[in-house]
């Protein structure tokens, strides 16, 4: 059924009143010295509803998400893992949550204290000398982590060097990142192992690079053997290493960015450190450094002087790249993570790159013996793998996209569609290591349903899906008959 | 083990299936010199009994003043249902609504949520929302470079009296692609943004950042600076309180042709403090505009049975399917956030939204005149305010306030180092949250902490 909008329940007269101040609006206003030109004088679409209203028609409507609560959620490079309770109860504190930003340190010890031992912690993660918390999503991240790279090069007075290498298998934000960095893109192939191309990485490498940004295992599902190698093609031709933390889960407590080579990193902590996606944000991008950035991190930074935390600013780093938020980044965030590491502890952090990486070995060994194709049989997934269905698109018009509605239908929140985009009708399948055996067992069960309706019954397959509040929606529609707001009972 | 529910049966079984002897196989295309057995520098695990008594000690120390700082954070009441119904596991755990057919609770709230802030700024077309208030103007100066064809310039003036830390966070995530940032002067008389200098400009900039209120809370001749900036064929870039525009002009009807661009932080609209993030930033423009739009987008469409149902739009112009010629890097919304925002928006209404900023400007006004009847205290500007001003003390700052927090009140933030022109000056807020007692209490203290630092008196 369909749910009617906020506005379409809103009756004028109606008001949730224990909600606002008590007084009027023309008591409030008496005395007031705002001129009558600048006031507001016409009215808004806010509705006019009960508390009872918003609560139940906000309740319906989460009804109509899958979510990690809910379902399993094997999105690939996503990370959807379950997030503990307790990240969240304990983050919403009142001391924490009614918290100014300005405030004195004086009145922030505890928050400070909290945010010192979670960059130290990242540090030891990943292998790098300096962590800054700011940046509030993983693009923010790479941003950051390109900025820095070029306030290196031209404090050293390397002004040419203005080009990024980003390998073609590379997550969108990559290039755009390169791009609103003032830098160019340098795209790498990929051999059919899934390695960068390292003959196409020597050809590339000059005076002009400025670096190479990579993801590694990398988005195609698989670890970057020759990972010394390249850094060594890099670092040699002048250029600095930047680490994509999208697959950090899959390595975490086996192997360290800083250890093979990287100079920055970004971490997404709303995947590996398990902090809420939220329906799309917020996320978290944290950024770590070598020795060679230290200088030109984020601010601001927390420090530590005598049992006394305070901020680093501008005066401490005066060769920042400056702020990226208008405090301190989404210190929410940074709670969540913090006590999730500190109940995984270095054990537990052992465990998930190591159960993340089980699950998804064993999801893509049922799913091969089942007959689906893998997109890199010759290889151990990381924590998550690709498999295509070209030949189900090929000889049965079932698509990937198709695959993908079905599953919904069979309970199931879809992997990733046509992403990394040069395996073509791929699947990117990341159960995380929360998930049980016996659910990756019904996901493959599910699997093998749906390959056999691919082959007798193909229409079922397009017509998916069925049981969800709506069927496949008109996308052309919505884009060219843009409806994007509200704006009355029309 | 924490979070991981395997048994050992399982483990051998699993490992079976996959033909490997041990988890650590699994690794073994790593080269053994990357390899590590311990991380030094993670603690031993504890358990969630321990973690809570570690962080309700922490969150304990940081808890209990009574605040009266804003500059650009605000204290409003939040209802109870916000977060109890944005924390359902069914918003908070959920991922960007790519299925949209099993996102449509999302995807409807976000399409709520641009509806109103459309209406709310007056203005057409609303993104699904950014990282925060800061970085939405960085976003705001590249989305005017990109629509101002006309302009060849690169750069951005900010009128003066606009928060600076935007200016300074527009400069670090924008200044990379060559725009150049601007700041005019203000009247330290007025604390008004100086229409003249923006009159007077020897090239004419792309855009014109103005802010309402600004950054000193006072109310500005939106209308004039609107059209001195278009006179010149830059673009307006609003920056506005959420909070505000239930009693003030929206952007949209801003002079002559009203604002292009409209952005600003979100966290007023049921978004708690929580140490300055997360937070979200809005932003809204024309609809001729809205390619330019970064970020993600929802529209209203379709199913195959004609039912109508949400889902995301204009994905042409995003990273993941224009890569390095996308309009933004962005990839995330604050949805959560959003969420919250627009419970909060559904709850209080035009009238409660109407009543929170009346009731916050009346506190503010109060507290102004209480505390400027104090000797060695002046309210700085005789200029309409909406919920903040800035105090003048004939002694230094920072220690009045520093005596104060230590009696459990936060005085407002020391605008002397960054504004000397103002003198030993302060920005102080009274929101809806605060009650006569309350206001007492901070002339009180203000007193005490005034007369405990009488000795540094400026005499002059």
């Amino acid at each position: 059924m369909t749910q009617p909008l906020i506005f379409e329940i809103s009756r004028s007269g109606r008001f949730a009143e224990a909600q606002a101040p008590l007084s009027s609006l023309d008591e409030l206003l008496d005395g007031s010295d705002i001129p009558s030109a600048l006031r507001r004088s016409e009215k808004t679409v806010l509705p006019e509803v009960s508390e009872l209203q918003v609560v139940r028609h906000y309740t319906q409507l989460s009804q109509k998400n899958f979510s990690i609560d809910t379902h399993f959620y094997p999105l690939g490079s996503c990370t959807m893992k379950y997030n503990p309770r307790a990240c969240n109860s304990l983050a919403m504190l009142p001391g924490f949550l009614n918290r100014h930003p300005l405030g004195p340190e004086t009145h922030g010890q505890g928050f400070l204290s909290t945010m010192f031992e979670l960059q130290e912690m990242l540090k030891s993660v990943t292998g790098m000398q300096g962590v800054s918390l700011t940046p509030m999503a993983g693009a923010q991240g790479e941003l950051t982590g390109v900025a820095m790279i070029r306030a290196y090069h031209r404090a050293r007075g390397d002004l040419a060097r203005d080009e990024i290498l980003v390998p073609d298998a590379a997550h969108g934000t990559n290039p755009a990142t390169a791009t609103m960095c003032g830098c160019k893109v340098v795209e790498l192939p990929t051999d059919d192992q899934g390695d960068v191309d390292i003959a196409a990485l020597k050809a590339a490498v000059g005076p002009n690079t400025a670096g190479i940004m990579l993801t590694n295992p990398s988005t195609l599902g698989v670890f970057e053997r020759r990972i010394d190698e390249i850094a060594e093609i890099v670092h040699g031709a002048g250029g600095l290493l930047y680490y994509d933390g999208a697959n950090l889960n899959a390595i975490l407590g086996k192997c360290r960015p800083g250890d093979m080579g990287f100079d920055v990193i970004h971490m997404n902590l709303h995947k590996t450190f398990s902090t809420p996606h939220g329906g799309g944000g917020p996320g978290s991008g944290a950024v770590g450094v070598g020795e060679r950035l230290l200088p030109y991190m984020p601010i601001p930074v927390v420090g530590k002087e005598n049992d006394h935390y305070r901020w680093l600013t501008e005066d401490d780093m005066p060769e920042s790249i400056g702020r990226l938020s208008g405090f301190m980044g989404n210190a929410g965030v940074l709670l969540r993570a913090y006590i999730y590491m500190r109940m995984l502890g270095d054990e537990g952090m052992k465990r998930v790159g190591e159960f993340a990486t089980l699950n998804a070995n064993y999801l893509m060994a049922k799913l091969r013996d089942a007959g689906f194709e893998l997109a890199f049989p010759e290889r151990r997934a990381s924590h998550e793998f690709i498999i295509t269905l070209k030949q189900s698109a090929r000889e049965h018009h079932v698509t990937a996209m198709d695959i993908a509605k079905a599953l919904l239908d069979e309970g199931f929140h879809a992997p990733t569609t046509y992403f990394p985009l040069l395996v073509p009708e791929c699947l990117l399948i990341e159960p995380t290591e929360t998930e049980t055996k016996e659910m990756l067992d019904a996901f493959v069960a599910a699997m093998i349903r749906l390959a056999d309706t691919t082959v007798n019954n193909a229409a079922a397959i397009h017509a998916a899906p069925v049981t969800m509040p709506v069927r496949r929606l008109d996308d052309v529609k919505a884009a060219r008959q843009l409806d994007i707001a509200w704006r009355g009972g029309d | 083990m924490p979070f991981i529910p395997h048994t050992d049966a399982e483990i051998d079984e699993m490992l079976g299936a996959i033909g490997a002897d041990t988890i650590d196989d699994l690794f073994d295309e790593i080269p053994p010199a990357l390899r590590i057995d311990a991380l030094p520098g993670v603690p031993a695990p504890i358990n969630e009994m321990a973690v809570t008594r570690l962080m309700s000690d922490r969150a304990a120390m940081d808890a209990g003043a009574l605040s009266f700082l804003g500059a650009g954070a605000y204290e409003h009441h939040i209802p109870a249902a916000v977060w109890q119904i944005t924390t359902r596991g069914e918003y908070y755990s959920a991922y960007t609504p790519y299925q949209a057919e099993a996102s449509q609770g999302t995807l409807q709230v976000i399409y709520e949520y641009q509806s109103m802030i459309a209406s709310l700024t007056g203005m057409e077309v609303s993104n699904a929302s950014l990282y925060d208030g800061a970085s939405a103007v960085a976003e705001a100066a590249l989305m005017a470079v990109r629509a101002n064809r006309k302009s060849k310039s690169r750069r951005i003036v900010f009128v003066g009296g606009v928060n600076r830390t935007y200016q300074k966070v527009a400069e670090a995530i924008a200044g990379t692609q060559g725009l150049l940032f601007d700041e005019l002067p203000f009247s330290t008389a007025t604390g008004l943004a100086d229409i003249d200098a923006l009159k007077q400009q020897s090239e004419a900039p792309v855009a014109v950042v103005i802010s309402q209120p600004n950054f000193f809370g006072c109310i500005e001749d939106v209308d004039a600076l609107t059209d001195a900036a278009h006179a010149v064929g830059a673009l307006v870039i609003a920056v506005v309180n959420p909070t505000a525009l239930a009693l003030l002009k929206p952007p949209g009807d801003w002079g002559e042709k009203g604002a292009d661009i409209v952005c600003g932080e979100g966290q007023p609209l049921g978004v708690p403090l929580s140490s300055g993030g997360p937070y979200f930033g809005f932003m809204t423009t024309r609809q001729s505009l809205v390619r330019q739009l970064p970020g993600r987008i929802v529209g209203r469409t379709d199913d195959v049975d004609g039912k109508p149902g949400f889902t995301l739009t204009l994905q042409a112009r995003e990273q993941h399917i224009r890569r390095s010629k996308a309009t933004s890097n962005i990839c995330t919304n604050q949805g959560l956030m959003v969420t919250a925002a627009t419970i909060y928006l559904s709850l209080l209404g035009e009238q409660g939204l109407a009543r929170v900023a009346a009731a916050s400007h009346a506190n503010t006004r109060q507290l102004i005149s209480a505390a400027a009847a104090l000797p060695g205290v002046k309210a700085a500007f005789n200029t309409p305010k909406f919920h903040e001003a800035v105090l003048t003390l004939d002694r230094p700052v920072a220690p009045v306030l520093a005596a104060m927090a230590e009696s459990g009140v936060l005085g407002g933030l020391d605008l002397s180092s960054d504004y000397p022109e103002l003198g030993q000056s302060m920005l102080v807020c009274a929101t809806e949250t605060k009650t006569a007692e309350d206001i007492e209490r901070y002339v009180t203290t203000l007193s005490e902490a005034l007369a405990s630092n009488a000795t540094l008196r400026d005499v002059s």
